[in-house]
């Protein structure tokens, strides 16, 4: 599909509406119904993508959300790097988010630092029973006794927390006394709240306002403060992406106060207020922290997007407009040392991807923020959605989107499959659940939760990596492999053909 | 910038430049308030003494590194082993997206299974809604010949009746009434991923053979020839199912393999997604009723299922993970009782190859100390065939080994003069190993991907064998159980053996006057 012409235009979403009306028939009536309100086809001109979002999912689809638990777990708080955070529950939650995101970090592990380690309390049938707070205590102390450079503890509940009527809240408060304020904090973060990763966001972000900024108000800090103090907000940095942004505010001479939450601290988190700008990467995930941070501190906030030149040339000078002359002159200092890397890479890999589609289903902001790096080498994003978004998310987007685009919201495992059955992108970006799918049916695959294990892809250092990663996808002489030369289609189960 | 578009730096190296590294020093000292180094050296040097040990193992509420998942994990792993079967978990959707990602990470392969997707609202009142509609939709979406419920703790905690729900969503018509929808409880604060195994196991032959909850006539049993097979949850089932069909079609045997999850986990890439491949049919599952005997490869997994199936009128027969040429004779020799078939040449020249290779290598592992852990039958079976090697499995240790598997570990150690000094853990997590691997130094150390950070920390060398490995790839395709099984396994224990050996002899003009070319 190519979106050149009128006429291929009106096909494109004739074809699309013709898909969504196929792939509803496969459900019992009320829920094709319901699913048809997340499927639609993007109307240039509309303020938003035309989708409902942030409903709960369908029961019995494999939609590919996770939970609360997940959001503030393994996004917000798990980064956290000097705090211990307790996955409060049965063992499994924590076992499989288990150094699982790739949150890089610089420090000793299990000594300073703690980020790829599972502490649980591994809930037995009594904790039910009986409670899980005295054992919720004791776990405290017993970290006290372990890991004594600690510089906080988090309380990740797991489902049954909620349900059994703990209150962690208080265990929380009193062992925070007895060790002379360390910040300790209780999230409430149980898996079945909400629809999806995206309430545990919202909770783990009200965590910090309530637990960490509220309680060190009257804490005297030794913080000095400059004017160009800003904090990185909503970067988890996946494969170190929020360093190859960091290096990029800080050569255009503003100083990095605070990293939110890859690679962060405690002292970053306690020291942000003091920011004179809060600069956004995800904003599904870290825009409540920062509207309360614009409020009650006066701390203004923009969003930025540093997912190919394009963007970051635009990020680059947006952020700056914050700032005196001194910052703007640096930042065009920055965009012109980096032209001649990303001039050779979009030399090297533009030729080589051109024209290629691309069909997306990503969480957080990679739906809407990854489309222009894509477009920087010539590709385009025929498909996308978010598996958490909410409308504001899907307003976004529609920067970002061209005329026709297919649009899915908590698209399903059979949804996802048919659109690119039909479709036909060149390349599906999606999680490690999706990605054997895909492969499997001889389509080009990156997973863009994890990189693939590779990253970064922020800033302009991340471009270069990111670019051979999706040459390296489409590109492999593996997919010339997958039909069986003797067989007259794949799909013939029958040996060998007449 | 040190970044280019000819040769594209990774993280790995990236980071490492210049300005990178500045950048991060800096970041540290002026904004995250660090511990000294000084502080952070002696906390480091006072984690690796005997005086730290103490209090380690003196916890009594944290868990640290665990190395077991929960139940609803092995309901899945049982589950997706039957023809065309979905797996349903009831409760919350975010446990299925990790169970789903978990698999995937393992077998890179993808793994199909649903959720009820329960939220506060079925908290408060309850999930049947969730079955009902989940029910509905899964069959119309996913066309699966069977779909086998379990629970997560959330439904577990609210106390979901899983027979009353699926009884009122087929009469609500969510599947038809005679459609298998197999169910077991599987509270995730019970038991671990292996406890999840067998309530399913158990469950499906429990569905089929007595009378689908009240809702077909019991079958009666009319005894055969057959046996049945259950691998257990095993991150080598797809090498391990198919040497294990090698083997008893080699002794032309007349089987069974109850979760057979060779084919799903390990499906071409040929242009196609095949959501359901291979599996155990249901008429199979249905038929296991009649088999004369029915063996499990790891009793551990399979406790609830044997004491069932041996209930209905089978012998039963359970191994401990059985690897190396001792465990697989007797295994061999049991089965050839049991069916009265006997055991081909071709296997005895198998046996006598890898004596062979033992043979030949054995003076490089003799005597090595390796620290073990993992599932408790994967631990008997790894110290048994270390043992066999002359090595000495020192510190042998299950998160989810019983006080009762503790024994029987000890009492295998006691079998053997390399088990004098060896000791056995049970209940423990990888952050008690890091202290025995501190106190207690070992050569070598065994167990799944999570090791690396006791490598890491320990400088103890791991060798990858267990489940989940994330970080090596494909290791799941080749078996280690059977004689060629104990083949691979020796061969991994070598390779590790002799990289370790070259690393230590490979600096020029200091070392490498051991650098040889002949081992």
């Amino acid at each position: 599909m190519s979106l050149s012409t009128a006429a291929e235009l009106e096909d494109a979403k004739a074809r699309n509406k013709q898909l969504v009306t196929e792939v509803l028939q496969a459900y019992p009536e009320k829920y094709a119904k319901r699913r048809a309100k997340h499927l639609g086809t993007f109307e240039e001109g509309k303020p938003d993508c035309g989708v409902k979002s942030n409903i709960k999912s369908v029961p019995g689809v494999m939609t590919i959300r996770g939970c609360a638990y997940a959001g503030s777990k393994g996004v917000v708080w798990g980064p956290i790097k000097d705090m211990v955070h307790i996955s409060h529950g049965p063992v499994g939650c924590g076992q499989y988010s288990w150094a699982a995101r790739r949150n890089y970090y610089i420090g000793t592990t299990g000594i300073d630092t703690f980020v790829t380690m599972q502490f649980t309390s591994d809930f037995q049938e009594k904790d039910i029973v009986f409670g899980g707070d005295k054992k919720l205590a004791k776990i405290m102390d017993e970290i006290q006794i372990l890991f004594p450079l600690n510089k906080g503890i988090t309380v990740q509940s797991e489902c049954p927390i909620g349900l059994i009527g703990d209150d962690i809240e208080a265990v929380s408060k009193n062992k925070s006394k007895e060790y002379n304020g360390k910040p300790i904090v209780p999230v409430r973060c149980e898996g079945f709240r909400g629809v999806s990763q995206s309430l545990g966001h919202h909770i783990a972000n009200d965590a910090i306002r309530d637990w960490i900024f509220d309680k060190q108000a009257d804490k005297t800090s030794a913080f000095v403060g400059t004017p160009y103090d800003v904090a990185i907000i909503g970067d988890y940095n996946i494969g170190g992406d929020a360093w190859s942004s960091r290096i990029l505010l800080e050569e255009m001479g503003l100083r990095v106060i605070a990293q939110w939450s890859g690679d962060g601290s405690i002292a970053e988190l306690e020291a942000t207020p003091k920011a004179k700008l809060n600069v956004l990467h995800c904003y599904r995930s870290m825009n409540y922290i920062s509207r309360h941070m614009e409020e009650k501190y006066g701390i203004p906030w923009v969003e930025y997007n540093f997912f190919g030149p394009t963007k970051i040339v635009e990020s680059l000078r947006k952020i700056a407009s914050h700032f005196d002359d001194r910052i703007k002159e640096a930042a065009e200092r920055v965009i012109e040392k980096y032209q001649r890397l990303t001039q050779a890479v979009i030399d090297k890999y533009r030729p080589r991807l051109a024209g290629k589609k691309v069909m997306l289903f990503v969480g957080g902001l990679r739906p809407r923020h990854v489309i222009g790096a894509y477009e920087d080498l010539g590709m385009e994003v025929v498909g996308t959605g978010y598996e958490f978004g909410h409308n504001d998310d899907y307003q976004r987007t529609t920067h970002y989107i061209k005329d026709g685009t297919l649009i899915y919201d908590d698209v399903t495992g059979y949804e996802f499959e048919k659109f690119v059955e039909k479709v036909q992108p060149d390349l599906v970006g999606s999680g490690i659940k999706e990605k054997y799918v895909f492969q499997k049916m001889g389509v080009p695959f990156r997973q863009m939760h994890s990189w693939d294990y590779s990253g970064p892809y922020h800033g302009y250092d991340g471009f270069a990596i990111f670019a051979r990663d999706m040459d390296m996808a489409i590109n492999s002489p593996v997919w010339g492999l997958t039909k069986t030369p003797w067989k007259t289609t794949a799909k013939t189960e029958d040996g060998i053909a007449p | 910038m040190t970044q280019s578009a000819t040769h594209v730096l990774d993280h790995f190296d990236l980071f490492r430049q210049p300005e990178y590294k500045e950048m991060l020093e800096n970041k540290k000292k002026n904004f995250e308030n660090p511990v000294p180094a000084e502080e952070v050296e002696r906390i480091r040097e006072w984690t690796k003494t005997g005086e730290y040990r103490d209090k380690n193992f003196a916890r009594e509420a944290l868990t640290i590194n665990p190395a077991k998942a929960c139940q609803p994990l092995g309901a899945v792993f049982a589950a997706v082993g039957f023809e065309s079967t979905l797996p349903f978990v009831h409760g919350s959707q975010g446990c299925v997206a990790y169970y789903r990602s978990h698999f995937s990470r393992h077998f890179k392969e993808p793994t199909s299974c649903v959720s009820s997707s329960m939220t506060e609202d079925a908290a408060v009142f309850g999930g049947l809604n969730n079955m009902v509609d989940g029910l509905a939709n899964a069959y119309s979406l996913y066309k699966p010949k069977m779909i086998a419920v379990s629970t997560t703790c959330m439904a577990e905690v609210i106390g979901d009746d899983l027979n009353a729900f699926i009884k009122g969503a087929k009469e609500k018509g969510s599947v038809p009434v005679e459609f298998d929808v197999p169910f077991a409880h599987t509270p995730a604060f019970v038991g671990s991923h292996i406890t999840g195994y067998d309530n399913v196991m158990k469950g499906i032959c429990e569905h089929f053979w007595d009378g689908k909850a009240g809702t077909a006539p019991k079958l009666e049993r009319a005894p055969n020839e057959k046996i049945n097979f259950i691998g257990g949850f095993d991150g080598y089932t797809v090498g391990n199912l198919r040497e294990i069909k090698r083997i008893f079609n080699f002794m032309g045997l007349d089987y069974t393999i109850l979760g057979d999850n060779s084919d799903v986990w390990d499906t071409p890439t040929d242009g196609q997604f095949r959501m359901y491949d291979g599996g155990t049919t249901l008429q199979e599952a249905a038929n296991a009723l009649h088999a004369k005997a029915t063996i499990s490869m790891q009793e551990h997994c399979t406790e609830k299922t044997l004491a069932f199936i041996g209930g209905h009128g089978q012998e039963v027969l359970a191994f401990n993970h059985p690897m190396g040429v001792a465990a697989t004779d007797k295994f061999l020799m049991e089965v050839a009782r049991i069916t009265g078939k006997s055991i081909p040449e071709e296997l005895a020249k198998e046996r006598g190859r890898v004596v062979d290779a033992i043979a030949d290598s054995s003076a490089h592992i003799h005597g090595k100390k390796f620290a073990i852990y993992g599932d408790p039958d994967l631990c008997l079976g790894l110290a048994g065939f270390l043992l066999e090697l002359g090595a000495e499995p020192t510190h042998v240790l299950a998160t989810n080994g019983s006080k009762a598997w503790a024994q029987k570990v000890q009492t295998l150690l006691d079998g053997s003069p390399f088990g004098k000094n060896c000791h056995v853990y049970a209940g423990k997590d990888l952050w008690h190993m890091r202290s025995l691997l501190f106190t207690e130094p070992v050569d070598f150390l065994i167990g799944n991907t999570y090791g690396k950070f006791l490598e890491r920390d320990t400088g103890t060398p791991l060798i990858r064998i267990g489940f989940p490995i994330f970080d090596r790839h494909h290791h799941h395709r080749y078996p280690v159980w059977g004689y060629q099984g104990a083949m691979n396994v020796l061969v991994w224990i070598l390779d590790k053996i002799f990289d370790e050996i070259d690393k230590h002899t490979m600096v020029a003009s200091k070392t490498d006057f051991s650098f040889d070319i002949i081992r």
